[in-house]
């Protein structure tokens, strides 16, 4: 019963995400950019704008030139993220993959600076009185819904252990339609259930600002307007 | 510290010396002061002024049902609105970065919360979270206070792009302001100062409503004033059809100060240069408020006078005079709205800006100047917003912070730039762009201007800067009047073109020693 009922969640979150998410996409891609709008100064060339991008998701540079507070928990968290869905990749790959073998003690670290990142942010949210302004409920929740996924992680490594090699059998047998039993330990299934939660939300919420970056024409556009003749098939329509 | 602010505006001469006290940090925000501006509201515009430019003159009855579907409407139509209204996390790097939030303290002011005006309404009636639980994520019904809030706020931004420049995602709160004053148009609220002057230059050709008689006989005084001054024929040609170059300027450079200045300094340098130039009366303005109140259909309209009197005119090369977000359209949106200008001389960039010629001219040794004329002057430069931040010049980004630059320290011996992060492309706004420059708007624009004061006040202080120049119209009315609450003359605001004009070596010029004291 339990298995299954987490199968089926799983899979519709699994659904939701890549579902969502494609719709999403889809209507960036496919929203016409009637004008050239990159904020300047700006790359004249294709390649510039690859530079530019490169260094606005890797780095962060415009947050780290904005404010250095923001920047500092940004990484963190974002960075530990990454980190610890890599690390993750073991319970879904057979035999694990040998870079992720290889990271799985950072990972650990990265946990932490992910928590200590969300904290950071959660804190400013609350003081800072120019955040708390701007803030909806959904501005807090989502902090804490991803702190609680840290937490209940940790909770499984360091508190109450859960068979994980049951776990692995569980997604494994997921990937191959084939259900294995999930072990029903509290830690875990709170994890997965704010797992699948977060994925069902994500394509409803400001965590599109992961698809939408690469879409924000500010950034994304060549200057060349005066070179190139920008025109979309609405305003073309004007002409006729 | 907000009064420490207050206080410290005015810098006192008697005590100037050399404690810190007297700098103040430019870019502090005074204190949140919740709702302190929701009472400024910019004159709406008469019914008139409406119909002109195609929208309905008052109020229409379905107006909430219009401006819903408006919003939907905008959103598929602009790739920028859609993804900033989706991607902001309201993370507040863009809090502190508004020179009217930092002005007037009013949390609305902050880009994120004015853009919030707009994204809850988004969120309510265009995605499922705001659909179903609208107060989990901040999403509200469109009521007729939100509606007010819109006209409010949404005139109290001058779309510099200042947010952008510090926003991770790019968002540029520009992006939505314009279309929250394309749906306040479509309904019937549209702002007195933008489309009453965009009703002008469909009939007349420019925003001031300047018929041709009288322009002609203020460039044939401009011409007498020239020759008085040099001894020399410069002209300033109106509609000579066959000329190389058509120059389009803002209207302002015909009758306000310091713009005229500038626009004698475009004559001399066609004249030394020896170019064959006109001006046009039918395209007599740069400027163009189409983009200000996000309608396209009316800056393209805008536009195409420039492309018709182009082609009536044979010219080979467009020219834009000193004008910032004329220079915006021109340089981003031109190509766009009323191109191909395959008609012209593929040899220069269509269309040029005047400081571009310039320099080029500069460099190539065909213009020479005598830096000492403006040994009067200590100089710094301001990069005006839709300059610095929506537009490019020469070849290489970031030219269009250097060519005014080089052409300033071309022109005069002293030159100091002002605080580094309140130029170039951090650069604050003058606080009356976009469509603010209204009397209507006044205690909002001198807020607004409170940074870019603060900084010069800064500059000042520390290297005795007298005066400022700029190149966009808006910016130099602005500073004339907001210069005057912080103890600098009224003519410290400079056309970048006057400080040529001072400095050029005409050829030929009979009494080229003469002073220009007082240029006013």
């Amino acid at each position: 019963m339990l298995t299954a009922i987490y199968a089926i969640l799983f899979y519709l979150a699994t659904i939701c995400l890549i579902g969502g998410l494609g719709i999403r996409i889809y209507q960036f891609a496919n929203t016409p950019a009637p004008l050239k709008i990159p904020t300047t100064p700006a790359p004249k060339t294709r390649l510039g704008v690859g530079f530019r991008m490169f260094r606005e998701v890797v780095f962060f540079q415009t947050l780290f030139n904005s404010n250095k507070w923001i920047w500092l928990f940004g990484v963190m968290f974002h960075l530990g993220l990454l980190l610890v869905v890599l690390r993750h990749l073991r319970y879904f790959t057979e035999p694990v993959w040998f870079w992720v073998e290889l990271i799985q003690p950072f990972g650990i670290y990265a946990g932490f600076a992910m928590l200590a990142g969300l904290a950071g942010l959660l804190l400013r949210r609350i003081i800072l009185a120019a955040i708390r302004y701007i803030s909806a409920p959904s501005d807090y929740l989502m902090l804490i819904l991803l702190m609680l996924i840290g937490a209940s992680g940790f909770a499984m490594k360091y508190a109450v252990h859960t068979d994980i090699v049951a776990v692995k059998k569980f997604f494994l047998g997921l990937i191959l339609f084939d259900w294995q039993p999930l072990p029903a330990d509290m830690p875990l299934l709170v994890h997965l259930t704010l797992v699948a939660l977060l994925m069902i939300i994500f394509p409803f919420s400001k965590l599109l600002h992961a698809p939408g970056i690469f879409f924000s024409p500010s950034l994304n556009q060549v200057d060349n307007a005066r070179e190139k003749r920008h025109i979309v098939a609405w305003a073309a329509d004007l002409e006729k | 510290m907000s009064e420490e602010i207050r206080s410290s505006t005015r810098t006192n001469d008697a005590d100037h010396a050399s404690d810190m006290d007297s700098f103040v940090d430019p870019l502090e925000m005074a204190d949140l002061a919740p709702g302190c501006m929701s009472e400024m509201h910019s004159f709406e515009a008469a019914p008139e002024h409406q119909q002109k430019l195609g929208f309905p003159g008052e109020l229409v009855d379905d107006w909430h049902d219009k401006a819903v579907a408006k919003m939907g409407d905008l959103v598929s139509k602009y790739k920028s609105l859609r993804v900033f209204l989706d991607s902001c996390v309201k993370c507040g790097a863009c809090a502190d970065k508004c020179h009217y939030g930092m002005g007037t303290g009013d949390p609305k002011n902050m880009p994120v919360a004015r853009q919030d005006l707009f994204r809850s309404v988004y969120r309510r009636y265009y995605t499922t979270a705001g659909k179903y639980f609208p107060a989990l994520v901040g999403a509200r019904d469109l009521t007729t206070e939100v509606l007010d809030e819109w006209y409010s706020y949404f005139h109290q931004c001058s779309q510099c792009r200042r947010c952008s420049v510090y926003c991770p995602y790019g968002i540029d709160t520009a992006e939505i302001s314009m279309a929250a004053r394309e749906i306040l148009d479509t309904i019937g609220r549209g702002q007195k100062y933008c489309n009453e002057i965009i009703g002008k230059v469909h009939e007349l050709g420019n925003n001031l409503g300047l018929p041709e008689k009288a322009m002609r006989a203020t460039l044939e005084d401009f011409e007498e004033d020239l020759e008085d001054e040099t001894g020399l024929e410069i002209k300033l040609p109106l509609d000579v059809k066959g000329a190389d170059i058509l120059l389009v300027t803002p209207s302002a450079d015909f009758f306000a100060e310091p713009h005229i200045d500038g626009l004698l300094g475009y004559a001399k340098v066609f004249h030394e240069a020896g170019a064959s130039w006109t001006l046009s009366t039918t395209a007599s303005e740069a400027a163009n408020f189409g983009m200000f109140i996000g309608s396209y259909e009316n800056m393209r309209k805008v536009s195409l006078r420039v492309r018709k009197a182009a082609e009536e005119l044979g010219v080979k090369r467009i020219i834009f005079g000193e004008c910032g977000h004329a220079w915006r359209v021109a340089y981003s949106f031109l190509n766009t709205l009323a191109g191909p200008f395959d008609f012209l001389d593929s040899n220069y960039p269509v269309p040029q800006h005047i400081c571009e010629y310039t320099w080029d001219l500069v460099e190539r040794g065909i213009i020479k100047f005598d830096k000492s004329k403006n040994d009067e002057y200590r100089l710094t430069f301001h990069d005006s917003c839709n300059v610095a931040r929506g537009s490019g010049m020469g070849d290489k980004p970031g030219d269009q912070f250097e060519i005014p630059r080089n052409i300033l320290k071309a022109t005069c011996n002293n030159y100091f730039d002002m605080q580094e992060n309140t130029i170039r492309k951090e650069t604050v706004c003058c606080g009356g762009g976009g469509g603010l420059l209204t009397d209507d708007l006044l205690d909002l624009r001198k807020k607004g201007a409170s940074p870019r004061m603060k900084a010069l006040s800064n500059a000042r202080e520390e290297h005795g800067v007298t005066h400022m120049a700029a190149i966009c119209a808006i910016c130099k009315s602005q500073f004339a009047k907001v210069m005057p609450g912080y103890d600098f003359e009224i003519d410290s605001i400079l056309s970048v073109h006057q400080m040529v004009s001072n400095a050029i070596i005409m050829t030929g010029a009979t009494n080229p020693d003469e002073d220009e004291e007082d240029d006013g």
